[in-house]
């Protein structure tokens, strides 16, 4: 997007020294951290950079990461762009995984079908995460539920229905068990070549992913109208738009790709349904998406700073016996830290520049 | 208090609404700053309200230098502003309102606030219930409830923007008593206004700004015809009626009753006919604005039915009226008819057609450009609407009307506008009406009802009080329809 469409127009774009500033803070953070609970902050750090991309298997754990959470963050960018706060995501990703093994459930007898039946199950994972989204629209356009409250209830509801499945109907052969319901052939796996480790058909789905967000986004009406709904729904509708039904367009899309998030997590990760199947990327991507500061182009690179953290971390209670969520740690204080920039620096431009007058100037 | 402003500058990017303005306030004077929309009167009292900062200037209070960033620290050094819109919290009371602000205990002694607002309101003969909400309140009397409440913190120079603006007279008169008092007792006011005779009939001393600068000062007794000079360069001419014979019935209301603001609207029977300007007068929300958004199909009817062009409507959809040649121009235009954040592009873009999936860009900003052009709007296509000056986010939202309406409904469409972006707003509206196009608009000011409609409506508690040719009737006899004596 060329900075002179006039579509574009970021929040902000930090200059580099606030950035820098906001990442000296967090270490600094951190470091204090590290030092009270009696770990050395710079073994700490090495090991969070060795554990994410000391070898290519362990960058290859980070890109597997990456892929759901890049997904969520595409689908948020819709709904925040309407203004909503979809913190339903969670459930939509675990809807998206049950709708996938239901496909894939239905297609385990015959292995020499795997690709119709993966190329299903992501139709069917779309689906599902969408279905779960639009109740949470509807909630909120019909039912006037604020959207963070019913998304939460759903995301209860959506965990529920999980572990129904897994040690219900779905439950192993025998025994049900944590450790969730059977393992699919191979054949209903996503392939990944020795070498690369990942599956290029999620490689691929991400850079699509990418893509059609930004140019919806960014040049069709569906961004545009996202937009003005999210600034003034009441003016909106008075240049012929529907508030409504565009907040229900915007969780379809967002609970669409986290549909195909929880997909991924399935088809190409565990090779079957899990309790923890989402891992909490949904909630992982809210993040992701305000410290990219809702802008397209931020959102890989976050996204992928946030995987090395998380996948980093897992080094922490071998080699430090430091507590894993020291990654989580780091992910929340750079969020808060960057906000807290934000608003300081909008604060300091109001300041500046002063306010546009209301009525007269 | 002795208030100086030493050569203030304040530039947003190109634009400079403020270009080396010096002001000096005297203890006890009543100091008015006259000049159009534009001119850099609000962006000057914010200054000094410590809202904004400036880019370069000083500031002095009593011979001494100040520096303060807040409002709070303004307030601390005696300088209080009552802002255009008043900015209080509709859903607390009006004692709450009051006692916001104000240094106390930390338990707080509503009784001692609330004897100490009855003995203020009192001695200036404000009629205020303390716990009433403030959302039930006039603008006027929210006014009133600032007033005191800036009077309460020791403010010695209060800055007024626009207070005359949608008040009555009544309440104008026990305004001015209000301030001509407090400047008896020592303090300075600086009124801010665009009307020459709230400036003439209240202030010692006048400064006029125009295009960011000090255009001149004048001393009482006022030469108003230099002043407008001051203001414009040359006096502007009044507009005039259209006088269009009327034509079809356009809109026609049937013993409608709808809910809203004070009184809703009460068992209201009219019919508009094409080429026909209509001026709805009254009280402020005495039934104006639920009529103007019953007719566009924006508000649901209680009781009755609305028909346009003969055939009724039954359910209410602005998009369905919106087809039908109905468009709405609501009073608050960036909280209702603009939506901020969003270029002039980007607004062009949303009246344009939907033929394909991309948003066409480059058109819209050509388009954007025309209208700039035409209706004379000082921005650029990639301006955001919130950084236009009101007058210019009018004639933005006028740009954005089709070329031939059936009926255009405007609530108090000249709001905050000098004289002559009155007059250039009501040339282009009779050019529609010229074309046959129906228009319906509210104001509270009657000289511009009476000068620019055919037909004046006047509305009292929620019902039509009084229907006539706006030739037939003058400012007494709709003064006193607006009081409820027909």
């Amino acid at each position: 997007m060329a900075s002179d469409d006039p579509a574009v127009h970021p929040i902000i774009r930090p200059p580099v020294r606030d950035v820098l500033l906001t990442a000296v803070a967090v270490l600094v953070f951190t470091s204090l951290l590290l030092i009270v609970s009696g770990a050395p902050p710079l073994d700490a750090y090495y090991h969070l950079f060795q554990g994410s991309l000391g070898s290519w298997v362990k960058f290859a754990h980070v890109v597997k990461v990456w892929i759901p959470l890049t997904l969520c963050a595409c689908g948020l960018l819709f709904t925040f762009r309407i203004g909503l706060w979809n913190i339903g995501v969670e459930g939509q990703v675990m809807m998206g995984s049950v709708f996938t093994t239901w496909a894939l459930r239905a297609g385990s007898d015959s292995p020499d079908m795997g690709a119709v039946f993966i190329a299903i199950s992501l139709a069917a994972a779309a689906l599902g995460g969408a279905i779960w989204a639009a109740i949470a629209g509807f909630l909120k356009t019909k039912g006037g539920v604020n959207e963070i409250f019913a998304g939460l209830g759903l995301n209860f509801v959506a965990q529920g229905i999980v572990l129904w499945l897994i040690f219900g109907p779905w439950k192993q052969p025998g025994v049900a068990s944590m450790s969730g319901t059977e393992t699919f052939p191979a054949a209903l796996w996503l392939n990944a070549p020795a070498l690369l480790r990942i599956p290029p058909v999620a490689l691929v789905l991400v850079a699509a992913a990418l893509a059609a967000t930004g140019l919806i986004l960014h040049t069709t009406w569906i961004g545009l109208d996202l937009k003005a709904v999210g600034r003034n729904p009441g003016a909106a509708f008075l240049y012929g738009l529907k508030p409504s039904r565009l907040m229900v367009l915007a969780m379809l899309f967002a609970g669409g790709f986290a549909g195909l998030a929880g997909n991924l997590q399935v088809t190409g990760v565990y090779h079957r349904l899990i309790p923890a199947i989402s891992s909490n990327y949904g909630y992982l991507a809210l993040l992701v998406v305000m410290l990219a500061n809702y802008n397209i182009w931020l959102v890989a690179p976050v996204a992928l700073f946030f995987a090395c953290l998380n996948v980093g971390s897992i080094q922490l209670p071998m080699m430090l016996q430091l507590d894993s969520s020291l990654g989580g740690v780091i992910q929340g204080a750079l969020v808060l830290a960057t906000l807290g920039m934000h608003g300081w620096r909008q604060a300091r431009s109001t300041q500046a520049e002063g306010r546009a007058a209301p009525g007269s100037a | 208090m002795r208030v100086e402003l030493v050569d203030i500058h304040k530039h947003y990017g190109a634009v400079k609404a403020n270009d080396g303005v010096s002001l000096t306030v005297a203890a006890g004077e009543l100091h008015g700053i006259l000049g159009e929309n534009g001119a850099g009167k609000s962006t000057l009292m914010k200054i000094l309200a410590g809202f904004t900062a400036r880019t370069s200037g000083s500031v002095r209070v009593d011979g001494k230098p100040v520096d303060y960033r807040t409002t709070a620290e303004a307030a601390g050094l005696g300088v209080g502003m009552l802002y255009q819109d008043p900015l209080d919290f509709p859903q607390l009371p009006v004692l709450d309102n009051f006692i916001l602000g104000q240094a106390g205990t930390i338990a707080l002694d509503r009784r001692a606030f609330k004897t100490r607002f009855l003995e203020l309101a009192d001695s200036f003969h404000f009629r205020l219930n303390p716990e009433s909400p403030a959302s039930s309140l006039t603008v006027g009397e929210r006014q009133q409830v600032e007033l005191l409440r800036l009077l309460a913190l020791g403010v010695q120079l209060l800055i007024l923007d626009e207070p005359t603006t949608g008040i009555s007279a009544t309440q104008k008169e026990v305004l001015y008593a209000a301030l001509r008092r407090l400047a008896a007792e020592g303090k300075s006011v600086l009124l801010v206004s665009h009307k020459l005779e709230d400036v003439e009939a209240l202030c010692d001393r006048v400064t006029v700004l125009r295009l960011g600068r000090v255009a001149g000062e004048m001393a009482q007794p006022f030469d108003t015809e230099q002043l407008l000079r001051m203001m414009f360069g040359a006096p502007p001419h009044p507009p005039m009626r259209c006088a269009q014979p009327a034509g079809d019935e356009v809109l026609a209301l049937d013993r409608v009753s709808s809910p809203g603001g004070r009184s809703g609207l009460v068992d209201c029977s009219v019919a508009v006919r094409r080429g026909e300007v209509v001026g709805l007068a009254g009280l402020e929300g005495s039934g104006q604005e639920v009529f103007l958004r019953v007719a566009a199909g924006l508000k649901p009817l209680q009781a009755g039915s609305v028909r346009l062009s003969g055939q009724s409507l039954s359910e209410n959809d602005y998009h369905a009226f919106n087809r039908r040649g109905v468009y709405f121009v609501p009073s608050a235009r960036l909280e209702e008819g603009l939506i901020p954040e969003l270029t002039i592009t980007e607004h062009a873009a949303l009246l344009q057609e939907r033929r394909t999936l991309r948003v066409p860009y480059p058109a819209a900003a050509e388009d954007a450009g025309r209208r700039i052009e035409s209706f004379r709007i000082k921005g650029r296509p990639r301006t955001p609407v919130e950084e236009l000056s009101g007058g210019n986010q009018q004639r933005l939202l006028l740009s954005f009307l089709p070329p031939d309406p059936a009926l255009l409904l405007l609530e108090n469409p000249t709001r905050g506008l000098d004289l002559e972006s009155v007059n250039w707003v009501w040339r282009h509206l009779h050019s529609y009406c010229r074309r046959g196009t129906a228009i319906v608009f509210s104001s509270p000011e009657l000289d511009e009802i009476l000068m620019v409609a055919d037909r004046v409506l006047v509305f009292f508690n929620g019902r039509i009080i009084l229907d006539a040719a706006a030739a037939a009737t003058d400012v007494q006899k709709l003064g006193s329809a607006i009081a409820g004596k027909v």
